[in-house]
């Protein structure tokens, strides 16, 4: 049976949202502004690479408005973010900003950019492995290993569904013995 | 009306409220829920019941912290709770649009009679497998009315159902693992695990009671109405429970069957659990942290 959950979510995961830069030019620049800003938690993935910002646009008077979207609801990152794009823009010579949360369409981990996954592995926290839109509703009984992003290796265990944050899943390497940080599927 | 004018409650907060400027913002539409909609009085008290059943199970959770069987369940219930406190905030944010109240008015300036939880979400954490037989029951609960609400005819609704229901799918995952590990652990963890559902049972057909404030919302495409979910929802609480061995209490729960938390009577744990949920606002009015 398809659910509206299923339904939904098939919906959230159109490649076409996931990255919807501008194509007026001046939106584009504001954009890029924008998008310098990073996660406060995860220093090394821009707010563009985890696909939470969702759009920029300017007004006829130069006003800029921002469109940012929370991974998880209670993500205390969120309010750092929203700052600091504020400042990014006001720095950036743009005096009438205006950033806003929306809901909906609601984020997934298929939103992150293929960059910030390799920056994320660098960094030591395993991006996601799996697509949030084929995630089946239910408990998972088989799920693809998850990788070590020390050696590789996938003799991998899971300690901790819920690791430092929301988003994280803490996993320990059978071969190195290195705990890790795992991205979870959203 | 206009943001600046708000202040309903200014006998209430005595002459130190919060930021009005900051008020004016959030109403005007930038908080967590993103939303710039105003709730009608109907929805605006939808989503106070399902903002409360959020907020009260978040504080339960979050005195777990430091106190949990081990320190990953600390950061697993913690989290758990941070997301429901997300939901909570965008559900309430959205029910205080009708009256022109903030989020935090809802939380720390009600009083229990005001509060709108269903009695399962206020019931006591007891030991471990008392909050893990509560969670199963919330989280499966949960998972069924927002993967339904996704659907409302309310954008604002809609919006904060899609986004929640994600998070509580894992949450639901959570209690289930434990659920099996308890009842399929020592002699003393099923045993306790036995007693917990029997405990807890009864506070679950609140859950699923229509009124008449559901049944105008769902005839208008806006509200689910409670009783549609309860096949849906025991027919995932029967597999996790089968493959558990446990079994699922039946009719001997009529008489909690109303409950009564929709409309604002409440058992004897609401009233300590809000006194330190309100206690910091309440003594320093107007602060923000």
């Amino acid at each position: 049976m398809v659910t509206a959950a299923m339904a939904q979510r098939a919906g959230a995961s159109v490649a076409s949202v996931a990255r919807p830069v501008p194509s007026d030019p001046a939106a584009a620049r504001a954009w890029v502004v924008a998008a310098t800003v990073t996660d406060p938690e995860i220093p090394v993935l821009t707010i563009e690479d985890l696909g939470v910002l969702r759009s920029v646009e300017i007004g006829d008077d130069g006003a800029v408005r921002v469109q940012l979207t929370p991974t998880y609801s209670g993500c205390p990152a969120l309010d750092a973010m929203r700052d600091d794009v504020l400042l990014a823009l006001t720095h950036a010579g743009y005096d009438d900003v205006r950033v806003d949360l929306v809901l909906a369409p609601a984020w997934t981990t298929d939103w992150m950019s293929d960059a910030g996954k390799e920056k994320l592995r660098t960094y030591g926290i395993q991006a996601p492995s799996g697509n949030a839109a084929a995630r089946p509703a239910g408990p998972v009984r088989v799920q693809l290993a998850v990788k070590c992003p020390r050696c590789d290796s996938l003799n991998t265990r899971e300690l901790a569904r819920f690791g430092s944050t929301s988003c994280k899943a803490l996993y320990e390497c059978r071969d190195c013995l290195e705990p890790f940080d795992y991205f979870k599927v959203l | 009306m206009s943001g600046a004018d708000l202040d309903p409650h200014g006998d209430v907060h005595g002459d130190v409220s919060v930021d009005r400027l900051a008020l004016a913002d959030e109403l005007a539409g930038t908080a967590a829920d993103g939303s710039t909609a105003v709730a009608s009085a109907d929805a605006a008290e939808y989503a106070l019941r399902l903002g409360d059943d959020a907020l009260v199970l978040a504080q339960q959770l979050g005195m777990w912290i430091a106190r949990a069987p081990e320190l990953e369940e600390d950061v697993a219930l913690g989290n758990i709770a941070l997301d429901l406190i997300g939901h909570a905030r965008s559900l309430l944010h959205y029910a205080g649009t009708a009256s022109g109240r903030s989020e935090d008015d809802l939380a720390y300036w009600r009083n229990e009679p005001e509060f709108r939880n269903a009695w399962l979400f206020e019931q006591p954490n007891g030991d471990f497998a008392h909050t893990i037989a509560r969670q199963l029951a919330a989280s499966v609960y949960l998972y069924e009315l927002y993967s339904r609400l996704v659907d409302s005819t309310d954008p604002t609704l809609s919006a904060i159902a899609a986004k929640s229901v994600k998070e509580v799918d894992y949450h639901r995952d959570h209690a289930t693992q434990w659920v099996l590990r308890l009842a399929g652990g020592t002699e003393e963890s099923r045993r306790r695990m036995l007693l917990a559902i029997i405990d807890t049972w009864p506070y679950v057909d609140e859950l699923f009671v229509d009124d008449a404030l559901v049944e105008r919302l769902a005839a208008a495409g806006i509200a689910v109405l409670p009783s549609t979910l309860r096949p849906a929802f025991d027919a995932v609480i029967d597999e996790v429970f089968a493959e558990a061995v446990l079994e699922r209490p039946t009719g001997r729960t009529a008489f909690i069957a109303s409950g009564g938390g929709r409309h604002g009577s409440h058992t004897e744990h609401l009233g300590p659990l809000l006194a330190e949920m309100q206690v910091l606002a309440r003594a320093h009015p107007g602060a923000s942290w």
